[in-house]
């Protein structure tokens, strides 16, 4: 290509090169496509085989237990039933009353607190709470009675779920630790003391120790309440339906029909807000996550460039904006962009704009106003980030396009973009889920403003996560919010789908070690 | 090297001249880009000096300048006039954030150690869930997560808020795993042939070698908390004694209080991002290398 352009005047070779950029620009297009519809595919074909394998496994593991059943001597076969029998009889004391122990808890434990809103789980309640009063169908005075409450029965009845789940796993373990004393006994061994099980867990069974209070944790505080709000989203959960004073129950998919098509009333403008929504999330992650990526390397390149000096400064400069805590920094730029603030003043005096101007005020400026204030909140942290990188680019290559003639945009093009893109592409994508779940710079800038009369219960600037906010907590339709939580995940899911399918860096994890 | 053929020196094309003129373009960008950058920082600042009462003004400068506002965030007389609690939401916030910092880097530190050197059969469903789970709405779930806090009696106090930014902490390991999985692993077998268990080697081992990756772990996750606003909101409450300074800073500005408290809320917007900033800009070179290995492993 260079050599073509020395030898062919300006007016041919700059068509060419247009014609070679749209080329190579269809043939992405139609790469990225078909990379779509191969990973649905995959994925399609994947998730069916995982369904089939999944009953497998299951087969596979009753066939085990009733295998280990009919072989186990007396010992095993009580270990089915009372859990760690066969560890206390072959003298692992502390393990087999262990086992003992988290079997009668647990199990009293559904028994006692979960049973009563387990049993409701199908209608999550019926009895509505009253307070107590006269009641004038049989005259007399009735004292107040407590009901149920639909959220608790909800929550309780996940919680007992996952409990047995729990319980299930404990109870395999206890079969195979029997079995296994079992199999050491015959072979005249002494199964392992509790000194020595300790002493595993600091060195071969380490990961038990380390990841046992991190998953508790993480199951009860992300785990058990991501379920309790998906399955809202298939219940009738809001401000009409608060328990205990009004219960709610299980819709279907209800709240997806009208999400998806509308209905009259109080939803009509619910499909148009998602769709508007919808298309300014992408449009604000679209322009949030490549403006702020191309500039931030074309301010890192500046900042590292040769015989520039007071780098230090420089970049100290441009990372207080990281260090300042996000709310503090865009509600000040909030004030600064005020209709009665500086910087409107300041415009109007230069006679740029008239005094009908608002930065926040109307739709159109808002959104510019919020992409921009983004690349004065995102710029910084891709400049941190590429500085690195741009120091391990092979200065050989740019030796070698410096005499060959290139220039410093073409370098910039040719070699610096190529490379960073390489380098940092699926921290792009993550980059680009990021955005389309941005909180931040939204809520604290606009609150999603300026308000509309056509969108439900969000601003012009909302994106999908400030709608969900506000959705939960400002008109406590949760139904609604789960519902767009659901919809959030499913777009999030899919964006990094491709992203799996394409980047080979995540794939082989193992490669880089 | 090959001697390549010079052309003609002449004053512009010098290779000097150009060097020059770029740099004085780069000299002029890097300026008005950083005064463009600083600025609103520079004008909080200055107006949280301002002695004129009232909300945002047109002017850039104050007229005239006074440290009332500083004295009224602390001075019990003032305070006790309105609902404002500034040392308390002070307070607060240090004490969620120091807990917080302190739990959250034992875990992630050691949940990314199990995923980066140990080897189980849960490994990859683990990391696989997480990853999964990372796809939700972070805080999707805040009203689940706020009712069972209410059950274990847990909101409306800094306790609860405390268990939610420590429970999810775990799922944030992709950065120090990527920093360890670069640690040679010739390390630990040498190790593990003298006789060195799991646990020692992580304590005595990785854990020295990742001096970087621990300041980093811990800086973030102390500025995370100091920070938030979401979960701080919802957890809680109306109670203005168990605010953070998020939570207490925005309800100064909501619309029924700005007029009259305007410069107040900026003195306490600089005293709450003058720890943070002075805290980053020491520690930058850390920050600055977890998040390049961070972009570079995805």
């Amino acid at each position: 290509m260079k050599d073509e352009s020395k030898s062919m005047p300006f007016y041919v070779w700059i068509p060419l090169g247009i014609w070679d950029t749209l080329v190579s620009f269809a043939k992405s297009v139609f790469g990225f496509i078909s990379s779509i519809v191969v990973s649905i595919a995959t994925f399609f074909y994947r998730f069916g085989r995982g369904f089939v394998r999944f009953f497998i496994l299951l087969y596979q593991m009753f066939a085990h237990y009733i295998r280990i059943f009919i072989k186990g001597d007396k010992h095993t076969k009580l270990s089915y039933l009372i859990m760690g029998w066969g560890a206390f009889i072959h003298k692992q004391y502390v393990k087999g009353i262990g086992y003992f122990v988290l079997q009668v808890g647990i199990i009293t434990s559904i028994f006692t607190v979960f049973w009563k809103y387990l049993i409701k789980f199908t209608t999550l309640g019926t009895d509505v709470t009253r307070p107590a009063g006269f009641d004038e169908t049989c005259n007399c005075y009735v004292p107040a009675t407590e009901g149920d409450n639909s959220m608790l029965v909800l929550l309780f009845s996940i919680a007992a779920i996952l409990l047995l789940f729990g319980l299930f796993y404990l109870y395999t373990l206890n079969i195979e630790t029997a079995y296994k004393n079992q199999k050491l006994v015959a072979a005249g061994k002494v199964p392992q003391g509790f000194r020595k099980d300790a002493d595993e867990l600091l060195n071969h069974r380490f990961h038990v120790t380390v990841l046992t209070f991190p998953t508790i944790f993480a199951f009860t505080f992300t785990v058990l309440p991501l379920i309790f709000m998906i399955l809202l989203a298939f219940t009738n959960f809001d401000r009409f339906h608060q328990p205990p004073g009004t219960l709610f129950t299980w819709v279907g998919l209800d709240n997806f029909l009208a999400m998806f098509s509308g209905q009259a009333g109080y939803y009509r403008f619910l499909p148009g807000t998602l769709v508007q929504i919808l298309r300014w999330s992408f449009i604000w992650a679209f322009y949030a996550t490549f403006l702020n990526y191309f500039f931030g390397i074309i301010l890192a390149l500046m900042i590292n460039k040769k015989g520039i000096r007071l780098k230090k400064l420089w970049r100290t400069a441009f990372v207080i904006t990281i260090a300042v805590p996000q709310f503090i920094s865009l509600l000040v730029i909030n004030f600064f962009l005020n209709d009665l603030g500086p910087l409107k003043n300041f415009f109007v005096e230069l006679g740029w704009v008239g005094q009908g101007f608002s930065f926040l005020g109307i739709a159109e400026n808002a959104r510019i106003t919020v992409i921009i204030v983004n690349l004065w909140v995102g710029v910084p942290y891709t400049m941190l980030m590429t500085s690195g990188i741009l120091m391990n680019i092979p200065q050989d290559l740019y030796e070698s396009a410096t005499i060959d003639g290139a220039g410093t945009i073409t370098k910039f093009f040719k070699i610096t973009m190529p490379y960073m893109f390489f380098v940092t592409g699926p921290s792009l994508l993550t980059a680009f889920i990021g955005n389309i779940n941005s909180f931040g710079v939204i809520y604290f800038l606009t609150g999603g403003g300026p308000s509309s009369q056509t969108l439900f219960q969000a601003g012009e600037t909302d994106l999908l996560v400030t709608w969900l906010f506000k959705l939960t907590l400002f008109e406590q339709d949760y139904k609604m919010a789960s519902t767009l939580g659901i919809i959030i995940f499913i777009i999030s899911s899919f964006i990094s789908l491709i992203m799996f399918s394409k980047i080979k860096g995540v794939k082989d994890e193992e490669a880089f070690q | 090297m090959v001697e390549i053929k010079k052309k003609k020196p002449s004053l512009f094309g010098s290779k000097k001249f150009l060097e020059t003129t770029s740099n004085i373009f780069v000299y002029a960008f890097l300026t008005i880009l950083s005064i463009i950058w600083v600025i609103p920082i520079f004008w909080l600042v200055i107006q949280s000096f301002r002695a004129e009462p009232g909300s945002v003004q047109v002017n850039f400068f104050p007229q005239s300048y006074t440290l009332q506002n500083y004295i009224n965030l602390f001075d019990p007389v003032a305070l006790a006039q309105t609902s404002i609690r500034f040392p308390q939401w002070f307070l607060n916030t240090l004490i969620i954030a120091t807990v917080t910092m302190v739990i959250s880097t034992i875990m992630v530190l050691l949940t990314s150690y199990a995923f980066s050197r140990l080897r189980f059969g849960a490994r990859l469903p683990m990391m696989q869930l997480i990853l999964i789970l990372g796809l939700f709405p972070g805080f999707m779930s805040m009203i689940a997560v706020f009712n069972i806090l209410k059950l274990l009696n847990l909101t409306g106090n800094i306790w609860g808020l405390i268990f939610i930014y420590s429970g999810g902490a775990g799922f944030g390991y992709y950065i120090a795993k990527g920093y360890f999985d670069t640690i040679s692993k010739a390390i630990d077998e040498a190790a593990m042939i003298d006789g060195a268990s799991r646990s020692q080697i992580f304590w005595h081992i990785i854990l020295p070698l990742s001096k970087p990756i621990v300041i980093f772990t811990a800086l973030t996750s102390f500025i995370g908390p100091w920070g938030d606003y979401i979960f701080a909101r919802v957890i809680l409450l109306d109670n203005t004694e168990s605010y953070n300074v998020a939570v207490g800073l925005v309800w100064i500005t909501q619309r029924e209080n700005i007029t009259q408290y305007f410069t107040t809320f900026l003195a306490g917007s600089v005293l709450v991002a003058l720890p943070i900033t002075l805290l980053f800009v020491f520690m930058q070179r850390y920050y600055i290398e977890g998040v390049t290995g961070g972009s570079i492993k995805g």
